[in-house]
């Protein structure tokens, strides 16, 4: 991807305009270079709840992962007491990581690796080696205190076996943050169950952030863009379902509700119904209504870059970090549930053809924003319509609707002060 | 032959039939109640099962082919794949262990090159009158990161 692209001149956010209401996003808001400055500053570290990892990954004293906030490189430890505690990955010395792997058990404290000063496992300063010099010659001055310094720390909260973190004083309860349609959809999945990691891939997108946590809140597109779906009779805008977007407007839930059978004329003369295109193999779609409630597709999205998803039986977590302005880790973590069958863990493994950077109804997500970074390459002035479903932030019971999309910049805008 | 040419044979046919886009035949290099999974080394050494590409039947490869010839979108590109000698392994009923390093370059529409995966193969390899054909083939990556998506199978 080219870096050498000409952005907005805009000196600082207060000239940065924005034109209208939620119905227009114009195109400078996933190009312009200092926005990433300010979005670290004012949506990754403000009043967020920030994916950090799984309790699972460290479920014992001493257990760490190495993670991001943003763009800002994080540590999550467990510590002797079995609370979780997070902290900047950043020596208070020199800058230099504390932690250089991307995980570790067992932990009885960190030091940085460059000058050996050492932290406890919730990131306090413990000691700074030769504070009193060697052979009584150098060393720090007396009045230096190590309880005077150290990395930030986060505040960290679980929801059903995930764990969040924030570095904001004034960050609601994550209940409250979510609201209780989308909290009821974690509940729904996770609720009550032990849940492992059976995967994990990053996948490499050549576009703003942005771009991407608005595709996962666009379920205008879902039947379009992914034709496997519409090919193969699996999801349609006709059949049920709906859109939920929460209080804050940052949290949405995107429903599809399995098939009564109708013939549906909804995508007559589209590209996409030209032919009638059959699975061989149909464990690919031998859903098990696992939840009872016939939904056979579930989107939870959190405000700023986080999903929890349900695609027939196979679950996921996407995690989606800026590498730059115009360049996106997307992190795809695939689980099951501790106590699944044999059978059941082989159809989700079926099942996950649907998502990840190769996924049936998902590869398609890892181009198209590169198709409007290049489509917007000269276009600072212009911008992005998101008139489905009208100009509100409500929920819908259509999934024909941009409202999630409108809400993620409502409360974009809101903090960022834009 | 000796099993080591054999095997490079068959993967230079296999890397041939991608690199020539001729999908449709790829699934015939593998027996009907196969293993085709795309990993990366960090999940595989985890043990973790899933890929972001399993199918266990070559059923589920033809619908591969067919999702990528007439479902899913993606920008016009291809494969070079450079394929080293296949370390032979074990030879038991279910066939030939093999181990096979490649390299595969990515060309994009726009001209662009660019190595879009290493890695090895890991292979149990079926030996009958049909000749060689795999059982399993996992694929596993160096990396787990991949750029933008994976269409065109490894």
């Amino acid at each position: 991807m080219s870096t050498d692209t000409i952005s907005p001149d805009h000196a600082s956010v207060s000239n940065l305009c924005w034109p209208g209401d939620l119905t227009r996003v114009p195109f400078w808001a996933y190009r312009d270079r200092d926005l990433p400055k300010l979005e670290q500053q004012r949506i990754f570290e403000g009043a967020v709840w920030n994916f950090l990892c799984l309790e699972s990954e460290i479920p014992d004293p001493g257990d760490w992962r190495a993670t991001v906030v943003g763009r800002t490189p994080v540590v999550v430890a467990r510590d002797a007491d079995g609370t979780i505690a997070a902290f900047e990955n950043r020596c208070a010395h020199r800058g230099a990581l504390i932690c250089l792997d991307d995980s570790g058990r067992g932990a009885k404290d960190f030091q940085c690796v460059y000058h050996a000063w050492c932290y406890d496992l919730r990131g306090n300063l413990r000691s700074v080696a030769f504070q009193r010099g060697v052979n009584g010659k150098g060393g720090m001055p007396p009045g230096f205190r190590v309880q005077d310094h150290g990395p930030r720390k986060l505040r960290t909260t679980t929801l059903h076996g995930l764990v969040f973190g924030t570095f904001a004083n004034d960050t609601p309860p994550i209940e409250e943050f979510l609201g209780s349609d989308v909290l009821a959809r974690f509940d729904r999945v996770l609720g009550g169950r032990k849940i492992e990691i059976i995967g994990r891939f990053v996948e490499v997108l050549p576009n703003n952030w942005k771009l991407y946590a608005e595709n996962a809140r666009d379920s205008y597109h879902a039947s379009l863009l992914h034709l496997f779906f519409a090919t193969f009779r699996l999801n349609r805008l006709s059949q049920g379902g709906g859109l939920t977007v929460s209080p804050n407007g940052g949290c949405s839930v995107s429903e599809t509700i399995a098939p009564t059978e109708a013939v549906d004329r909804s995508y007559d003369g589209m590209r996409s119904a030209a032919d009638d295109y059959r699975l061989e193999d149909l464990r690919m779609i031998d859903v098990v209504d696992e939840h009872l409630d016939r939904v056979r597709h579930q989107i939870v999205t959190v405000f700023p870059n986080f999903v929890l998803q349900k695609t027939q039986n196979a679950m996921a977590l996407r995690f989606f970090t800026p590498a730059g302005v115009d360049r996106t880790n997307l992190e795809w973590i695939f689980f099951a549930y501790v106590d699944d069958t044999p059978e059941m863990r082989k159809r989700r493994l079926r099942h996950l053809n649907l998502g990840g950077p190769a996924g049936f109804v998902s590869m398609e997500d890892g181009c198209v924003g590169g198709f409007v970074e290049r489509g917007i390459t000269t276009a600072e002035d212009g911008a992005a319509i998101v008139e489905m479903g009208g100009a509100g932030v409500e929920s819908q019971p259509t999934r024909a609707t941009e409202a999630a999309v409108r809400g993620f910049w409502s409360m974009w805008r809101g903090m960022m002060g834009i | 032959m000796s099993a080591v040419l054999r095997v490079a044979e068959l993967n230079a046919a296999y890397a041939q039939t991608i690199d020539s886009d001729r999908l449709e035949s790829w699934p015939d290099f593998f027996i009907e109640d196969c293993l085709y999974k795309i990993t990366s080394a960090d999940n595989h050494k985890r043990g973790y099962s899933a890929g972001i590409v399993y199918a266990d039947s070559r059923a589920m490869l033809r619908d591969r082919v067919t999702a990528l010839r007439t479902a899913n979108i993606y920008e016009r590109q291809s494969y070079r794949h450079i394929i080293g000698l296949p370390l032979i392994g074990a030879t038991n009923p279910s066939g030939i262990a093999a181990e096979t390093p490649f390299l595969v370059a990515r060309i994009m529409r726009d001209g662009r090159t660019d190595v879009f995966a290493t890695g090895v193969y890991l292979d149990v390899i079926r030996d009958d009158a049909r000749g060689l054909r795999f059982a399993e083939r996992v694929v596993v990556c160096d990396s787990r990161h991949f750029d933008t998506l994976l269409a065109i199978p490894l």
